[in-house]
């Protein structure tokens, strides 16, 4: 029957014209991002779902591109935990975006560098000639992260639906304990390594433990994070947030986790929070629980010509290590390693860098393990210590213990700040890193044209 | 449509038929194809019935299994019955026998000795539905287009193709009776509900379900008993009188006969349908002669005049960037975006577009019901605080504050980042189009769309044509505006425009009343029993009564008026209207409070004429200004633009009913005792002329 399409009228096909692989890796530009405020998980679920935050970030991205969000060839989103309703979110957002129904999509995860993966992900599809234009980034509500049921209570259902009669239901009930209805979180789950069965802030206990580090200098650290977050806000050098708006009416326009008033008398007086007796690692020099997406728009050459848009930066390159779970903080060590090796530069030649704030400890280990010679020889096979990366020239304005870690986003945001750092700083080069739960770093090497 | 298209089909030739098509399947299925010629549209005239009836008669020799009756248009099943016949139906006794004789042709359908099966999709409205209830079977496509529906009622008449007893016999008395009542259509999947269709299927199913219901006897619809008890003699009486109830709250009988009479019918008749469907057919030919449903029907007809300026515009717009997220602006984007456009909204900072958001997720939550549509509706509203909506957009539209240095900068920046075809609007409703256009490089470019508060009740829009503007941005802004579901009224750019010029002196004479001691409560109402929506005080307090100023005093500036006292002193005072909590009235979370009704008392009828004829009196200047084409658009406009009692069917068509000469020497008598506001307009005299020849 001759009923209308009731969807909104796509564009007309695309002629199939398959790009051409390109022999040698074509260089892949960053044109464009933004990313939604990082809105710290309070009470309950946050305002906005995974979806809502990317499609937030990414209208008002694609609103301001010369080309339409149907020019795109794909988009790849980073995502840890994705709602039940958002499987493949990617896919989810580039719809809700008008990008149209030719628009593949796919999501990507690696843990805590889902969004490095993902603008990787893209970067290879460029370099390879697979794609010339791609929005990539990450997104995680970790605030909606769903509380599930037991196994022995999932068990415990399915025997009740199967059961016949009265007699047998009342054996059922006869068998329900209090422990059934215990929920298991699934946030808390996902920041335990089910390999070593270590929680995030434990393997974090490990590697600070092991230089040495103590708990003010952990809390000092963390309060600076503050400082330098509440500076680089109250300066306007935080352009690449979009502000939201709930349908309530609040507007949303800036990292809320942030503590100018932080202090180190403060944060002493917290309790440890995953080793309870003996640890250092507490909430308040750790990583925040949060909600946000971050999204770039790469960029091949043919499509900075074809749409005339302007080059902001190159992604270079990217490693991936693996190492230890139980001393993941340590990835960004093992990654940029690599990284620095295959592009023949010195550490001292990075002008900047990000290195993800999962724990104070953590990023401090990781300070120390690069100006190892020993850690660098036994660990990473060179021949003596990679060197000593200045605190000037690292995290410069904030970290994740201030403005928190959406899982799914953080690896995204570090890429996208960096560039921004190193174009108001008029500066060349970048490393953005970060640790992977599970025994793994990335680091991705960033360069202003 | 392809349904029955696989198996091999037989078309069937009936002579002198040219508006259906009938075929014959292998399965032994007979189809109806409805296909009215040179329309896009099935509507059902006279000729078309008459073909249908032939059409019948011819199926019995073919001995079908079943029979399918379905549209080949494919906007929708049909709209009813041809509104341009109306105006001939003024002799009651002839109109009673053609309505008997559809009645006898529906009768012949639903006695078929095989299933008969109504396929509907699109809109099924009126004598369309009537012909799908006279089919044993209806089913309808589940989709959002899919809409059913009597609105007779909202052209001054009821349903005549033996609706009210089909409706009321399937729906129950309740729901049949306010679905004819209301003249609101429903979902597929509402009709189904209530009983007035069999199923709501899906696209993928229909032909399925068509041929399951077509193919054998299938049990027939029926209210359960809760429904059918509200039939029952005990119990008429009653319901009759709830649903009166209801109904004088919305629309008083004297004004509006015909939902009266439906009620009288059904109360009457309900327990025997063969003499429901002959009260009915001689209801609905006595109210086709009523001047409610005269005027009713000349408005509907202009509404479609208005609709089809859109029309044949090369591009239909589909990215709207609105300037300005205040009341206005904020509420036009919510609109656009609800209506399917791709919205970007601008403001300085997200602060300012932040209360426009929420007032759209209202508007969205209260009128998307479907999860889906809700989050794609909002993803289409984007503030975009650097105005980057601007370099794509179709229709450019700005709603900042009423400063004509500021609206030439806007224009001018925006000019030069906007793609060359695009409409540049604006939405001022006080300063002339021309102080903003030459700002412009191409000041033909520059239109006015001026919407009304609130934009998603008020359907008029007036389009505004500067010296300057060039006739392809005025159709650009009538197609837009069709487009978004409003109604475009082109308009001169004068002081005032249409709407705000005639609604100016109506308010003011309100306002001197009140100063004259009399009631707000007692001026109101009689306003409002002379058919208006909301009374002149309280229209002034919802506009916002430092907007009625400002507009006041524009208008008073260019026509030496004054302003009176009373509403410069409230303004002063920081009583705003609605808005700020007080006004003419006080307001209590919103809502009027109730009022007293001490004061001077003056006699209705010249309350009603200082208020009314100074209305009129400003229309007939706006005629021979020429602010409108027309006299029929001063009626349209004035009506859908201010509510102006619709059943009287506008300003000049009220004087048309009351005399001219009357009217005239009213406003003189007026003139004298109450001064020369009341003077009449020079135009009166080419009025008159109007009427003599019954042009109108």
């Amino acid at each position: 029957m001759t009923v209308p399409k009731q969807t909104d009228g796509d564009t007309a096909p695309k002629p199939a014209k398959p790009k051409k692989r390109s022999a040698v890796p074509r260089p892949v530009y960053v044109v464009d991002g933004a990313r939604t405020p990082f809105l710290k998980a309070r009470l309950g679920p946050g305002p906005f779902r995974a979806s809502d935050l990317a499609v937030h970030a990414g209208r008002a991205l694609l609103a301001r591109q010369p080309f339409a969000p149907t020019a795109l060839d794909e988009v790849i989103l980073g995502a840890v935990m994705s709602g039940p309703e958002e499987a493949n979110i990617a896919r989810v957002v580039a719809l809700r975006l008008a990008c149209g129904d030719q628009v593949p999509a796919w999501t990507v995860q690696r843990n805590c560098a889902s969004g490095m993966q993902a603008l990787d992900s893209a970067a290879q599809a460029i370099a390879s000639g697979r794609a010339d234009l791609v929005l990539a980034g990450g997104v995680e509500a970790m605030s909606h992260a769903p509380v599930l049921l037991s196994t022995a209570m999932v068990g415990w259902l399915g025997a009740w639906n199967a059961a016949r009669g009265a007699r047998e239901r009342m054996r059922l009930v006869s068998r329900l304990r209090p422990g059934h209805f215990k929920p298991v979180i699934a946030l808390l789950l996902g920041l335990t390594d089910p390999v070593v069965g270590l929680s995030m802030g434990q393997t974090a206990e490990i590697i600070s433990r092991r230089y040495g580090i103590s708990r003010a200098d952990m809390d000092a650290y963390a309060v600076r994070s503050h400082q330098r977050l509440a500076r680089a806000q109250s300066e306007g050098r935080l352009g690449e947030i979009v502000p939201l708006i709930a349908d309530d009416g609040t507007v949303y326009d800036h990292d809320d986790g942030v503590r100018p008033d932080s202090s180190t008398d403060k944060l002493a007086r917290l309790a440890p929070f995953f080793d309870r007796e003996f640890g250092n690692v507490t909430a308040g020099n750790s990583s925040q629980i949060t909600d946000g997406a971050a999204l770039l728009v790469l960029a091949s050459e043919e499509a900075v010509n074809l749409h005339g848009l302007t080059v902001r930066g190159r992604l270079r390159d990217c490693v991936w290590a693996g190492l230890d779970p139980r001393q993941m903080g340590f990835g960004p060590v093992h990654a940029t390693a690599p990284l620095l090796a295959r592009a023949e530069l010195a550490l001292e030649a990075i002008d900047y860098w990000e290195i993800n704030e999962a724990f104070a400890g953590q990023v401090l280990a990781c300070l120390q393990a690069f100006a190892d010679p020993d850690y660098c020889r036994a660990e990473l096979g060179l021949p003596g210590a990679m060197g000593t990366i200045d605190p000037e020239r690292l995290n410069i304005d904030g970290g994740a213990i201030a403005l928190g870690h959406p899982v799914g986003s953080s690896g995204a945001r570090i890429v996208l700040h960096l560039l921004a750092v190193l174009e108001q700083r008029q500066a060349q080069r970048g490393i953005a890193a970060i640790c992977i739960g599970g025994g793994q770093g990335g680091a991705m090497l960033v360069e202003r044209p | 449509m392809s349904t029955g298209a696989r198996k091999t089909v037989g078309e069937v030739v009936v002579e002198g038929v040219t508006n259906w098509r009938l075929s014959r399947d292998v399965e032994g299925l007979c189809w109806i194809d409805f296909d009215c010629v040179d329309a896009a549209t099935n509507t059902l005239s006279s000729q078309v019935l008459i073909e249908f009836g032939r059409v019948v008669d011819a199926l019995p020799p073919l001995a079908p299994r079943g029979l399918v009756i379905r549209s080949a248009k494919s906007n929708g099943f049909a709209a009813g019955a041809d509104i341009r016949e109306f105006e001939q139906m003024q002799d009651v006794d002839e109109t009673t026998h053609r309505v008997d004789e559809v009645h006898a042709l529906f009768a012949r359908l639903e006695k078929l000795p095989f299933p008969t099966v109504a396929c509907v999709h699109g809109f099924c409205l009126g004598g369309g539905l009537e012909l799908a209830l006279a089919c044993r079977h209806i089913v309808a496509v589940d989709s959002v287009a899919t809409r059913l529906g009597f609105p007779e009622v909202l052209l001054g008449i009821h349903p005549g193709f033996g609706g009210t007893v089909r409706a009321t016999r399937f729906c129950g008395a309740i729901a049949g009776l306010e679905l004819m009542l209301t003249g609101r259509s429903v979902s597929a999947r509402r009709a189904a509900q209530i009983g007035l269709i069999d199923r709501a299927v899906p696209q993928r199913h229909i032909e399925t379900a068509v041929r399951h219901f077509a193919s054998a006897w299938q049990p027939q619809r029926q209210p359960d008993l809760k429904r059918r008890m509200a039939a029952s003699p005990p119990l008429r009486p009653l319901v009759t009188r709830m649903l009166r109830r209801v109904v004088e709250g919305r629309a008083p009988e004297q004004h509006y006969p015909a939902p009266y009479a439906l009620l009288e019918l059904w109360r009457t008749h309900g327990a025997d349908e063969r003499a429901m469907y002959a009260a009915e057919a001689r209801s609905i030919a006595h109210l086709l002669t009523t001047s409610t449903s005269r005027n009713l029907v000349r408005l509907f007809k202009l509404q479609e005049r208005l609709k089809s300026q859109g029309r044949g515009a090369p591009v239909a717009p589909r990215r709207v960037h609105v300037v300005g997220a205040g009341t206005m602006g904020g509420d036009i984007a919510a609109w656009c975006a609800l209506r399917g456009m791709q919205v970007t909204l601008e403001d300085r900072a997200a602060q300012y577009a932040a209360a426009a958001v929420k007032r759209a997720a209202v508007l969205f939550d209260r009128r998307v019901h479907d999860r889906w549509e809700r989050q794609a509706v909002g993803d289409r509203l984007v503030v975009d605080l650097a105005g980057h909506g601007v370099a794509g957009a179709d229709v450019i539209i700005e709603a900042i504050v009423e400063n004509v240095a500021a609206k030439r900068e806007l224009f001018a920046a925006i000019e030069s980042r906007a793609r060359p075809d695009a409409l540049l609007a604006s939405n001022t409703s006080s300063i002339p189009l021309e102080q903003i256009a030459d700002a412009l490089d191409a000041p033909a470019r520059l239109v006015g769309i001026h919407f009304f508060n609130p934009v998603a009740q008020m359907q008029l829009v007036e389009i505004i044509a500067s010296p300057t503007t060039d006739a392809a941005a005025v159709a650009g802004a009538c197609a837009f505006v069709t487009a978004i579901d409003r109604l475009p009224l082109p308009v001169r750019s004068a002081p005032g425009f249409l709407v705000n010029r005639v609604l100016s002196p109506y308010l003011q004479e309100a306002m001197l009343l009140l100063e004259e001691g009399v009631a707000a409560a007692a001026i109101d109402a009689v306003a409002k029993n002379f058919g208006m929506p909301m009374g002149p005080l309280e229209l002034a307090d919802t506009v916002g009564l430092d907007i009625c100023l400002h507009v006041g005093e524009i208008l008073a500036a260019d026509a030496d008026g004054e302003v009176p006292a009373v509403l410069r002193q409230h303004v002063a005072a920081g009583r705003l209207g609605r808005k700020s909590g007080a006004g003419f009235y006080a307001y209590a979370k919103g809502r009027l409070a109730k009022q007293r009704d001490d004061g001077v008392k003056l006699p209705a009828a010249e309350i009603r004429d200082r208020l009314v004829l100074r209305l009129v009196n400003e229309a007939v200047a706006c005629l021979r200004e020429g602010v409108v084409e027309d006299a029929d658009l001063i009626d349209v406009g004035i009506v859908f633009g201010t509510g102006f009692a619709p059943f009287r069917g506008g300003p000049l068509r009220y004087v048309d009913d009351r005399g001219v000469d009357e009217t005239v020497a009213r406003l003189t008598q007026l003139a004298a005792s109450h001064g020369a506001r009341f003077t009449p307009d020079r135009g009166w005299a080419a009025v008159a002329d109007l009427h003599r020849r019954g042009a109108r």
